[in-house]
C-alpha cells in the first residue's frame, strides 16, 4: 500500500498539523482556520472535503470524554484463525461497536464497545459474548494516564511506503 | 453539563402550551439529539453550528453555547480534525502490555504517558489467569522495526527489562470510527 502522505501538499499538512485541536467556537469557524492558513474560506472547505473523500479525515468534530460521555470498554476474545473473518462480522454487527482489529496474539479479536451506560454496556456485552459462543476479556478502563489520540504526524516517515 | 443545560434552558421562549416539565424533557431531547449529531462530525458548511442547530431546533447561539459548556466542564475534550492514521501510513501499532506490580501502576502510566512515543496509556483491570496484565500503551508507527526499537529504547530508559511485557501489534482494522455513546437506528451508521 502507498501511502497517502504522498499526496497532499503543504498547505494540507499544515491544516492537519495545526487543527487537530483548537477549532474555533464561533459563527464561522472554517473562515477563521483559513485567515490563518493564508486560503479562502471556500479553498479551506474544499481541502477538508477531499482529505475526507482520501480517507485522511475520518471527520472534523469533537472527541469526546470516554467516562462522562457514556460507557465504554475494550473486550477482547480468542478464535480459531481461520474464522477470524466471520467473528469479526459478527462482532461488527453488534451494537456500539467502534474499533475493531485483529491483533497478533492469543486472543486475536480486539474491540471496544461502547453504550448510553453501563448496564446497557453489559448486556450488549452478555448478548455477544452467547452469539460468539467464546468468553469475552473485559478490560474496563481504570485510569487513563494519555487518552487524546492527536499527536505529531511524521511526515517524513510516511512519505515512504511501508 | 449543568451549567451547559442551564444555558440552554435560559435561551428557550416557552410555548404559551408548555408545562414546566414539558419543556425541559423537551430541551433534553434536543440536547441529546445535538450530541448524536456531533459524534458523527461537524457538517462542512460555512455556518456548520447554524446546520447543526437547524437539524436539532435549536439556534446558532445556543448550539454554540453549549459545545463551549461541554469543553468547559470537559466532555469534550478536543476540537479539530480526527485524522485516519492508517490512511496516511501509520500501520504499524502496537498494543504493549504489562505486568506491573500494583503499587507502582499509576507512577509508571505517569511516566510512559510522558514519552514522545506513546500515543495512550491506560490501565486495566487484570483478568486472572488468563490475562496478567494491568498497564496498556500504545505506539504508532510506520513500520514495525521503528516501533520495536522505540519500544526498546523506552525499556531501557524507564529501566524496564524486569517487567513482563506483550506487544500485540494489529494486522488488521475491520472497524475503525469514533464513539457514537448515543447513536440509535435513527442515526445512520457511517
Amino acid at each position: 500500500m502507498t501511502s497517502l502522505a504522498q499526496g497532499l501538499d503543504t498547505q494540507d499538512r499544515r491544516l492537519l498539523d495545526r487543527y487537530q485541536r483548537g477549532l474555533p467556537v464561533c459563527p464561522r469557524p472554517y473562515a477563521v482556520m483559513a485567515e490563518e492558513l493564508g486560503l479562502t474560506e471556500s479553498e479551506l472547505l474544499e481541502r477538508l472535503e477531499r482529505l475526507q473523500e482520501l480517507d485522511v479525515l475520518s471527520r472534523v468534530g469533537p472527541v469526546f470524554d470516554h467516562v462522562q460521555a457514556g460507557a465504554s470498554l475494550l473486550a477482547a476474545v480468542s478464535v480459531p484463525e481461520e474464522q477470524r473473518e466471520s467473528y469479526a462480522d459478527l462482532i461488527n454487527q453488534a451494537p456500539g461497536v467502534n474499533h475493531n482489529y485483529a491483533r497478533e496474539h492469543h486472543y486475536n479479536l480486539w474491540f471496544v464497545m461502547t453504550a448510553p451506560d453501563e448496564a446497557a454496556l453489559a448486556q450488549r456485552l452478555d448478548v455477544l459474548e452467547i452469539k460468539l459462543g467464546r468468553p469475552l476479556l473485559r478490560l474496563p478502563m481504570l485510569e487513563g494516564f494519555h487518552i487524546d489520540l492527536s499527536f505529531p504526524l511524521p511526515w517524513d516517515e510516511m512519505e515512504v511506503p511501508a | 453539563m449543568n451549567q451547559a443545560n442551564l444555558l440552554v434552558e435560559d435561551q428557550v421562549q416557552p410555548a404559551p402550551a408548555c408545562t414546566k416539565r414539558a419543556l425541559s424533557m423537551a430541551t433534553r431531547a434536543k440536547v441529546h439529539r445535538l450530541r448524536q449529531l456531533l459524534e458523527q462530525g461537524l457538517p462542512l458548511t460555512p455556518q456548520p453550528w447554524r446546520t447543526l442547530g437547524e437539524q436539532c431546533a435549536m439556534s446558532e447561539r445556543e448550539v454554540m453555547a453549549l459545545v463551549a459548556g461541554w469543553q468547559q466542564s470537559g466532555l469534550i475534550k478536543r476540537l479539530g480534525l480526527v485524522v485516519k492514521h492508517r490512511s496516511l501510513g501509520i500501520t504499524a501499532n502496537a498494543m504493549v502490555v504489562w505486568d506491573v506490580p500494583d503499587p507502582q501502576v499509576a507512577a509508571l502510566g505517569r511516566r510512559l504517558a510522558a514519552e514522545p512515543a506513546v500515543t495512550l496509556c491506560y490501565r486495566r483491570p487484570r483478568q486472572l489467569p488468563e490475562w496478567p496484565y494491568n498497564l496498556f500503551c500504545m505506539i504508532h508507527g510506520t513500520a514495525r522495526e521503528r516501533v520495536l526499537a522505540e519500544l526498546e529504547a523506552l525499556i531501557q530508559r524507564q529501566n524496564l527489562s524486569e517487567i513482563p511485557h506483550q506487544v500485540l501489534f494489529s494486522t488488521r482494522a475491520y472497524r475503525q470510527h469514533g464513539a457514537r455513546y448515543l447513536a440509535d437506528q435513527s442515526v445512520k451508521e457511517a
